[in-house]
């Protein structure tokens, strides 16, 4: 079985969000990590590989910088990565899913997997996307995988609940928490990665140029959100304590 | 705004979900303001007899697709009639709720119509002509305003609670346009439904939360907000320390990996207030927290703070609302 994963690098869940002089977000001294659902999606294609055999490439779309969170799947036992640097240019999802589909078109595969959103900009779009470009039927917000018979039966939320649903490979299955959790690398497993291939592309190695990645939104500014003012703590024992807060939320906040 | 707002009816098995009147809403002031018409779009099966209801909503007019294919949502069978739609009456803006549902659909669509889509956006408006969005990055620990650029339709999904549901129009008529689009070849096929038995109300659209973490001690801890939440009618949440630990399913952990909530109310039992469950409830309009650890991060955004054990302030705190709130 050959599954290709989709992972994005992404700041760490404890990174501190700052702006720098030109507004920007600021991306010094911050911890880069997998995003936390495409883990999900390489521990679920490294399962499926140990059950089925076959092999698992990782891909994503970035800088050079990108290459350690690639080099971290090959660690977790991915048999090898593919990045596309596209160079100077600004991306939004729609430019990155030309991309991304562009890829993988050459690769062969039986799956296709994707975290179902991105932690940095939420978005949960590029899937989707790549999924409508290769032609694929989507199971997004998967929690439970099951594939045998040339077809996938996936368990996904749902809003209110959960629905199973049967898709044929080849499929984009996009994870959700719950799904697994993702090992960490081994010692023998970072020594390997070293050794395991990573093909390095650029736009015109997949024959895309600048006008058919160009982008369809823009973000006109960043912004940080004005911080909570810490309220008040109100004393007392609980019960006093308590007769105070219910009042204070029924007259000052009015909120009940 | 010439050729409208469109905002997609989420409903299932007839009930529509609240986001969808928010949208309508909001989108009613903006076509108010600056013309256009605004028009609700319902895709479903056995679904025809509810369209005219939206004109009380706002709606000027209602798209139906009506076809038993379509009496269970698939990311295919929808998304295939959903972009024939915008392909024929190219709106100038399609509106979805920030939904799981609304998240799959949105995307697919806006491939198939071949335009860009802004997601889980909390709050649009027309500046110099243009209608931008603003939505939250790094979990709402920055946000970032944006636009299209030269494409058609403007897609965007709108986080739940954001906006407001107007007074209903009593009588106010819609004119219903039934479209008969084929959705396709849906290849997800649905072998079961598990909907949660709940009173509930969802996580993402409550309007009070009562949610606990680590300070619970255990799954016995959430039976105590269980009391709690059904005397606000608030839904269930958690931290991630909370689901680790396994006292709680993964679909109620709110935070960064989990999900964002903005309700009007958000009560913090026993959380310390990490900045990954932060980043997925400060936009609360109120937030409580109860906690033993006065040095307790929580604290720094909540707008009251009780210091003190949970196990005892909870049940007293549980009594005076089911006191306060039957008087």
């Amino acid at each position: 079985m050959k599954i290709v994963v989709c992972l994005k690098q992404v700041f760490d869940t404890e990174a501190k969000i700052t702006l720098d002089a030109s507004g920007q977000i600021n991306k010094q001294g911050v911890t880069l990590i997998i995003n936390p659902y495409d883990e999900y999606s390489v521990e679920e294609a490294l399962r499926l590989k140990e059950k089925y055999k076959g092999e698992v490439t990782v891909i994503t779309v970035g800088s050079d910088e990108a290459q350690s969170a690639l080099r971290q799947a090959l660690a977790m036992g991915a048999d090898k990565a593919v990045l596309v640097n596209p160079g100077d240019i600004e991306l939004d999802e729609y430019a990155t899913s030309i991309i991304l589909a562009k890829a993988i078109s050459t690769l062969e595969y039986d799956l296709v997997f994707g975290g179902y959103m991105a932690i940095d900009d939420g978005s949960s779009q590029v899937a989707a996307r790549v999924a409508d470009l290769l032609g694929l039927p989507l199971v997004n917000t998967v929690t439970k995988l099951e594939v045998a018979d040339g077809k996938a039966v996936a368990t996904h939320d749902i809003d209110g609940g959960s629905e199973v649903v049967e898709v044929p490979l080849p499929a984009m299955i996009t994870s959700q928490v719950g799904l697994n959790e993702p090992r960490y690398p081994s010692m023998k497993g970072i020594m390997q990665a070293k050794k395991k291939p990573m093909t390095k592309l650029s736009l015109a190695d997949l024959g895309l140029d600048a006008s058919q990645v160009k982008p369809k939104v823009k973000p006109l500014s960043y912004f940080l959100p004005s911080p909570r003012q810490a309220g008040r703590i109100i004393p007392g024992e609980p019960a006093e304590a308590v007769a105070e807060l219910v009042k204070a939320l029924r007259e000052e906040a009015k909120v009940i | 705004m010439a050729k409208g707002i469109w905002v997609f009816v989420e409903q299932r098995d007839g009930k529509v979900r609240k986001v969808t009147y928010e949208l309508l809403s909001e989108g009613r002031k903006i076509v108010d303001n600056f013309g256009g018409e605004l028009a609700a779009v319902l895709v479903g099966s056995n679904v025809s007899d509810m369209a005219a209801s939206f004109g009380e909503y706002g709606a000027d007019k209602v798209y139906v697709v009506d076809r038993p294919e379509l009496a269970n949502y698939t990311t295919d069978g929808y998304s295939n009639v959903l972009a024939e739609l915008i392909k024929k009456y190219e709106p100038a803006v399609v509106l979805l709720g920030c939904t799981l549902g609304g998240r799959d659909l949105s995307a697919m669509v806006a491939q198939k119509v071949n335009t860009g889509l802004l997601t889980d956006c909390t709050d649009m408006y027309l500046e110099d002509g243009n209608l931008v969005f603003v939505r939250p990055i790094y979990a709402g620990k920055a946000l970032t305003k944006v636009c299209c650029l030269d494409t058609s339709p403007i897609m965007a999904t709108i986080r739940p609670n954001v906006f407001a549901v107007s007074e209903p129009q009593a009588g106010r008529a819609a004119e219903v346009i039934k479209e008969d689009v084929p959705p396709g070849d849906i290849r997800q096929i649905i072998k079961e439904v598990v909907m949660q038995i709940s009173t509930r109300p969802e996580l993402t659209e409550a309007n009070v939360v009562v949610s606990g973490g680590r300070g619970l001690k255990g799954p016995e801890g959430f039976a105590l907000l269980e009391q709690l939440a059904d005397v606000l009618g608030a839904a269930i949440g958690a931290s991630r320390a909370a689901v680790d630990a396994g006292w709680i399913p993964h679909s109620l952990q709110v935070g960064q990996t989990g999900k964002t909530v903005s309700p009007v109310l958000y009560i913090a039992c026993g959380i310390s207030g990490a900045i990954q469950h932060l980043a997925g409830m400060s936009s609360s309009k109120c937030i409580v927290a109860i906690n033993k650890d006065p040095e307790a991060n929580i604290f720094k955004v909540a707008d009251y703070g009780i210091v003190g054990d949970l196990f005892d302030v909870v049940p007293i705190l549980t009594e005076e609302l089911k006191k306060v709130l039957a008087s």
